[in-house]
């Protein structure tokens, strides 16, 4: 079997190649800054023959995320990735592909929402999705970008799981920025990825199946609560791939929901998502090791238990959210607190539409739960008055 | 037989079973139903939201015998790009991919799906069934609504008189697209439905087969009237029967004399309010439509 490989590479690279090693069968996506390169580089793959995909030039994303759920219920591997407006325009699709159940991985480079335009990052995108019933992980590396992308076939094909995967990283500070990444061989990929077996939806004329029927008040419920349970069961599928993927590859990523970092003896806690954690362990490690990070990989399903119990009996605790939910608390707060509502917890708001969180801003954010503020109204960080 | 000419049979097998929730006299239903004879079993279907899959398939029961999917009411097109692809990729050539969309999920909000699946060249046989309205939710216009029709959101009043726009015509879109099989039809006419769909299916290519459906609550009539409602359309010359291969426009029925307009409009509810000089302004634009067809078969 030929070696691992290390190379310089960006966040979108990182990304395609995933789907190179996986050897994706059908891909349809649409360009949006800063995803576009994944589309191109993809693009570039078919054309040189280092990867056999059918690949659909779709017309949208809305059409890009409809023709991978064709795919999909047709019984091969697919991929998708947007972000932003693209992601926006897939809104109501996205609830069919979860609930037909279908083990789409789709790429999202987070980026804001219009209006004023903007294609700097912030997850005000992903977080607009939050309740279509798709995993959410988040990455913090162009390393991760690609072992989670690899992992999310794993996930969303385990048969008490059967939902679509959002693999989440920051548009720019991730998508455009080199880093060294290790790139392991394909048939290693291959063995990990395994045969995709399509179990309860195949468009076969030898056997044929209905998909996508009516469902009246009769059924609904029960098969929302099934997609419920599927999320729950998921939790602990994303554990264990990603200690299966230790075992293969030798990296992790804290427990493959939630990364701990300095949180043992810290007197406050950071709970953050996202490139920003490098920079909140930058100041842990330089200036503060008195504080502690939860870094959230998995936003859906979220392991708020996981990170009721690590808070506890802390100086202060903050989160810093990069959306917002307007007239209300943000939804990172939101999740921590709606599972640990003992706990005081102050709110942050930062970096949204590409302003840069410096390690400066990590500090004021730090400062915000040092001091009680920010529990019943999120305290926005280097913002103008 | 008398002179006529032998008839093409109709295929026995069923693949639309009965026991749907298709109202009775369901022009749509029947053109479903027609058109699986023409594919066969080796079918993939895809359906937009509309009638025809909120009829067809109340959980846990189901009307089709052949694999279907549904996803959302404007991206049928785009789903069987999909399912086309992976059928490729799966090495499967053998199975054909359909399209069932209603008017509403073909020429207004599916339209940009299914100008991509043509211009992208899709192996796929989508076919509008046109009942000339939003029937599943209560009977609101389309673009493929006719004038003057009355429609929920186009009624006739003192100030509107029905639909107030021309019907947007898809199938000539289809063929400026380069779609290289293009081809009108009637439920009424059941041989000549079945023989575009099966040449429909032969193209190696995409191939959009547009299907006048009549709908009794829609439009107004008996349900035991759809069929002559249908004939009386073409008869009228209200539609067109005709096919676009590879460009070349061929009329594939012509009415030995084209009956008064009248007699199709009097029929339906939904031209009730039409004035005589409404009725003459149809005729003519029905007499103009007809000129300009001949002359695109005398080409
Ligand atoms: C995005 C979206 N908008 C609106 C609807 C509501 N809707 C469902 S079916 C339908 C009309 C379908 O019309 P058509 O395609 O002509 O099919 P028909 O019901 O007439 O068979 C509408 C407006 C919907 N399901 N999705
Ligand atoms: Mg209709």
């Amino acid at each position: 079997m030929s070696e691992s490989e290390v190379r310089v590479i960006n966040g979108n690279y990182a990304a395609a190649e995933a789907v190179r090693l996986v050897d994706v069968d059908v891909i349809a996506a649409y360009p949006i800054t800063p995803q576009t390169p994944v589309v191109e580089y993809l693009s570039e793959f078919i054309a040189n023959g280092e990867l056999d995909a059918e690949f659909i030039h779709v017309e949208s994303e809305h059409s890009a995320i409809s023709a991978v759920i064709g795919a999909s219920a047709t019984g091969v591997r697919v991929f998708t990735a947007t972000a932003s407006q693209g992601l926006a325009l897939m809104h109501e699709v996205l609830f069919i592909a979860s609930g037909m159940r279908l083990p789409i991985v789709m790429a999202v480079a987070n980026r804001a929402l219009s209006a004023p335009i903007n294609i700097w990052c912030d997850h005000s995108d992903a977080m607009a999705q939050r309740d279509a019933c798709w995993i959410q992980l988040y990455c913090e590396s162009n390393q991760e970008i690609l072992d989670t992308i690899i992992q999310a076939y794993r996930i969303a094909e385990h048969e008490d799981v059967l939902l679509p995967v959002m693999v989440c990283f920051d548009g720019f500070t991730l998508s455009h920025t080199l880093e060294p990444v290790e790139i392991p061989p394909k048939e290693k990929v291959q063995e990990f990825v395994g045969e995709f077996e399509p179990t309860h939806c195949r468009l076969d004329p030898e056997e044929p199946m209905t998909l996508g029927p009516v469902g009246g008040p009769d059924c609904y419920m029960e098969f929302k609560k099934m997609q419920d349970e599927a999320m729950k069961e998921a939790e602990r599928v994303i554990g264990e791939v990603n200690r299966e993927f230790a075992d293969e590859f030798g990296r992790s990523y804290g427990n493959g929901l939630v990364e701990e970092y300095n949180t043992e003896d810290a007197d406050y806690i950071v709970i953050a998502m996202g490139s920003v954690c490098g920079t909140v362990k930058h100041v842990i490690d330089e200036e503060r090791p008195d504080v502690g990070l939860i870094r959230v990989k998995s936003y859906r399903p979220f392991p708020g238990e996981q990170i009721a119990e690590i808070i506890q009996d802390r100086e202060g605790v903050v989160t810093i959210d990069r959306a917002h939910s307007y007239g209300a608390m943000p939804p990172l707060w939101t999740d921590v607190k709606a599972h640990a509502p003992d706990v005081e917890i102050s709110s942050t708001i930062a970096g949204l539409g590409g302003r840069d969180i410096r390690p400066e801003d990590v500090l004021k954010a730090i400062e915000v739960a040092e001091k009680g503020k920010g529990t019943d109204e999120p305290v926005w960080i280097n913002v103008n008055a | 037989m008398g002179g006529r000419k032998p008839r093409l049979p109709i295929p026995e097998e069923e693949l639309l079973a009965p026991g749907h929730r298709a109202c009775a006299g369901c022009g749509s239903a029947l053109c479903v139903r027609l058109c699986l004879k023409a594919l066969g079993k080796n079918t993939i279907v895809v359906t937009s939201t509309g009638c025809i899959e909120v009829t067809t398939t109340p959980y846990p029961e189901t009307a089709w015998k052949v694999p279907w999917i549904h996803v959302a009411f404007e991206n049928a097109a785009a789903v069987a790009s999909g399912v086309e692809r992976a059928l490729k990729a799966l090495g499967k050539d053998d199975v054909t991919v359909a399209v069932f969309a209603g008017d509403g999920g073909t020429v207004d909000i599916g339209f940009q799906a299914l100008s991509g699946m043509v211009e992208r060249g899709h192996n796929v046989v989508y076919i509008c069934y046109d009942n000339e309205a939003y029937m599943n939710t209560g009977v609101q216009r389309s673009g493929a609504t006719p004038p003057y029709a009355a429609t929920t959101t186009t009624p006739a009043g003192k100030v509107w008189r029905g639909e107030m726009r021309p019907k947007k015509d898809v199938p000539r879109i289809m063929v400026d697209h380069g779609v290289p099989y293009v081809a009108t039809a009637c439920v009424s006419f059941p041989q000549d439905l079945i023989k575009k769909v099966k040449k429909a299916k032969k193209v190696d290519g995409p191939a959009y087969v547009h299907v006048l459906c009549p709908c009794p609550p829609g439009w107004g009539y008996d349900s035991s009237e759809t069929i002559e409602i249908g004939e009386l359309a073409v008869e009228t010359g209200m539609w067109v029967l005709y096919e676009v291969e590879d460009g070349e426009f061929r009329l594939t029925y012509r009415p030995k004399e084209r009956k008064p307009v009248e007699e199709y409009l009097k029929r339906q509810k939904r031209f009730q309010h039409l004035t005589e000089d409404e009725i003459e302004e149809i005729q003519r634009m029905v007499d103009e439509q007809w000129e300009e067809l001949e002359k695109l078969a005398e080409k």
